[in-house]
C-alpha cells in the first residue's frame, strides 16, 4: 500500500492504493465517484473516460497510483454546481436511452469544445470515434453538440 | 476485471535511477508510458513482471523536437504532442497523416509512438512511416548508448532488438532533402479506435534523376516492411497506368498477410493492392501542389 493524493473534481484526496489498483475501480469503489463506468475494459469503449489534468482519458487503462499529484475531473464534477449546457442539451435532445455511455461522451465532448469550440460535424464525429452507443446511432448525440456550438456562434 | 499479480511499482524522476531499476530487473522489469498496451497485457495475463518502471516523470526524457535537419520523437511523446506539433503537419505530413489515424482521443491523449514500436504488434501504425523515413532507434543502458536501424528493429510479433536493460530514449529520422511528399493509407472496419486490416505508408521524392519511392507494409505480415522490389520497380519514373498496374501485381511478392479476426488473408491481399494505387495517385498530386484530404480508404 502506498498513499497517493490527487486532486478529484476540485477536492483535495489522499487514498492508499496497490500498485496493481486501477484507477477506474479506485474512483467508483473507493471514491464514490460513480459517473465513469466499465464497459469493455480494455480501452475501446469509451465508457471509463475522465479529464487527467484537463485531457480525456481512459481510466481503465491507467494505475490509480500514477496519478498521484494530478487532476482528475469526472461527470460529477462538470456538473457539480448545475448542469453544463452541453448536458442541457442532451436532455433536450433526448440523446441517450440506456444512459451507460452517456459520462464518456460528455467527457470527451467536454475536452473537444475546450479545444475547438466550434467543431464541424466531421470534427465532432472523429472527436467521438471513441466512445461507443449501442442504443442511439449516435444522431440525437451530434444533434445536441452541434446546438450548442451554434448557439455559442450567435 | 482487476490485475490479480503483484508487482512493485518504480517512478523515477531521473535517467540513472531509471537505468539503475532496468540493470537490477532486466526481464523482470516492464517499461511504463502511456501503458495503453502494458495494462490491457497486464489484465490479460500476457506479462507478469516484478517490477513496474514508469518513465514518465524522468526529467531527462524528452518529447518531440526539431533538431537541426532532423526530427527527434522522444520517449514521453504521445500521439496527440505530434498531431499539436506544428512542424509535424507543415514538414513531416505523413507521420502527421499515421498518428491521426491511431486509435482514438482518449488514447492518442496516453499513447506514446515509442510504446507502438516497443510493444511491437504486427498492426501498429507508426512502423511503417519510421520505415519509409529510415529513421534511426535510440537506445539507453547503463553500458551506454545504442542506435539501431528502424529496418533492424522489428524481429518477430512483439519481439524488437531492444535489450532487458535498456530503454528507449527515441527515434529520430532526418527531413528529406529533395522536394517530396507522402501519405498513410490505413484500412480500419470503422473510423476511430479499430487496428488497421493492413496500413500502407508511402513518401514520393522528386530527385534529379527522376522520382523515388519509398513504401512501407503494416498489419500484413509478421513485421512490417520495406516493399523493394515495388521500389526498384518505379524508381526514377513516372507513373502510367501500366506501371501502376506492374506494382500492384508485385505487392504479392511483398506482403504475407494471414486471416484473422479483422479480416482474411486474401481480402488484405486485394485491398494493398488497391491501397497501393490511390495511395500513389494521392502522392502524385500532392506532389504537383494539390491538396489532398487525408484519406482513409474504405473503412471509416
Amino acid at each position: 500500500m502506498r498513499e497517493i493524493t490527487f486532486i478529484l473534481n476540485g477536492e483535495t484526496r489522499s487514498v492508499n492504493v496497490e500498485p496493481n489498483e486501477i484507477l477506474l475501480d479506485l474512483l467508483r469503489d473507493k471514491l464514490g465517484a460513480k459517473s465513469p463506468k466499465c464497459g469493455c475494459d480494455r480501452g475501446d469503449c469509451g465508457a471509463c473516460a475522465v479529464l487527467l489534468n484537463g485531457r480525456s482519458v481512459r481510466s481503465c487503462l491507467i494505475y490509480a497510483i500514477e496519478v498521484e499529484g494530478m487532476e482528475i475531473i469526472t461527470l460529477e464534477g462538470i456538473s457539480r454546481n448545475k448542469l453544463s449546457e452541453l448536458q442541457e442539451s442532451f436532455i433536450a435532445f433526448n440523446s441517450f436511452q440506456c444512459g451507460y455511455c452517456a459520462p464518456g461522451v460528455i467527457i470527451t465532448t467536454t475536452e473537444l469544445l475546450q479545444q475547438n469550440p466550434h467543431p464541424d460535424l466531421e470534427e465532432i464525429k472523429e472527436a467521438l470515434s471513441g466512445n461507443l452507443c449501442r442504443c442511439t446511432g449516435y444522431k440525437p448525440i451530434f444533434d445536441a453538440i452541434l446546438a450548442v456550438t451554434e448557439k455559442e456562434e450567435k | 476485471m482487476s490485475i490479480t499479480h503483484e508487482f512493485n511499482y518504480f517512478r523515477p524522476d531521473n535517467l540513472t535511477e531509471a537505468l539503475k531499476l532496468l540493470a537490477q530487473y532486466r526481464e523482470k522489469g516492464e517499461i511504463l508510458a502511456g501503458g495503453t498496451d502494458h495494462v490491457v497485457n497486464m489484465k490479460d495475463d500476457l506479462i507478469s513482471p516484478e517490477a513496474v518502471i514508469d518513465i514518465k516523470r524522468v526529467k531527462e526524457l524528452k518529447t518531440i523536437e526539431v533538431q537541426g535537419n532532423r526530427l527527434f520523437i522522444g520517449a514521453k511523446t504521445t500521439f496527440t504532442d505530434i498531431l499539436n506539433f506544428q512542424a509535424a503537419k507543415e514538414s513531416f505530413l505523413l507521420l502527421w497523416e499515421a498518428a491521426r489515424t491511431v486509435a482514438s482521443v482518449g488514447i492518442r491523449n496516453r499513447a506514446t509512438l515509442i510504446g507502438n514500436i516497443c510493444s511491437a504488434v504486427p498492426c501498429m501504425d507508426s512502423a511503417p512511416v519510421l520505415l519509409c523515413y529510415d529513421a534511426t532507434v535510440h537506445t539507453l543502458s547503463k553500458a551506454g548508448e545504442r542506435d539501431i536501424p528502424i529496418r533492424e528493429w522489428f524481429l518477430a510479433p512483439r519481439k524488437t532488438a531492444l535489450k532487458p536493460e535498456e530503454l528507449v530514449r527515441g527515434v529520430s529520422f532526418i527531413l528529406p532533402e529533395e522536394k517530396h511528399t507522402g501519405c498513410y493509407v490505413k484500412l480500419g472496419r470503422y473510423g476511430g479506435e479499430d487496428l488497421a486490416q493492413a496500413g500502407l505508408a508511402i513518401l514520393m521524392l522528386q530527385k534529379e534523376n527522376g522520382f523515388a519511392y519509398r513504401f512501407a507494409f503494416t498489419s500484413v505480415g509478421p513485421v512490417p516492411s520495406r516493399a523493394a522490389k515495388i521500389e526498384e520497380l518505379l524508381a526514377g519514373k513516372e507513373l502510367n497506368d501500366e506501371l501502376i498496374r506492374q506494382a500492384k501485381k508485385l505487392v504479392e511478392e511483398e506482403i504475407s498477410p494471414i486471416t484473422d479476426i479483422r479480416s482474411s488473408r486474401e481480402y488484405r491481399m486485394h485491398i494493398c493492392k488497391v491501397m497501393l494505387e490511390r495511395g500513389l495517385l494521392v502522392c502524385r498530386d500532392r506532389l504537383q501542389g494539390k491538396s489532398v484530404e487525408s484519406l482513409r480508404i474504405l473503412g471509416g
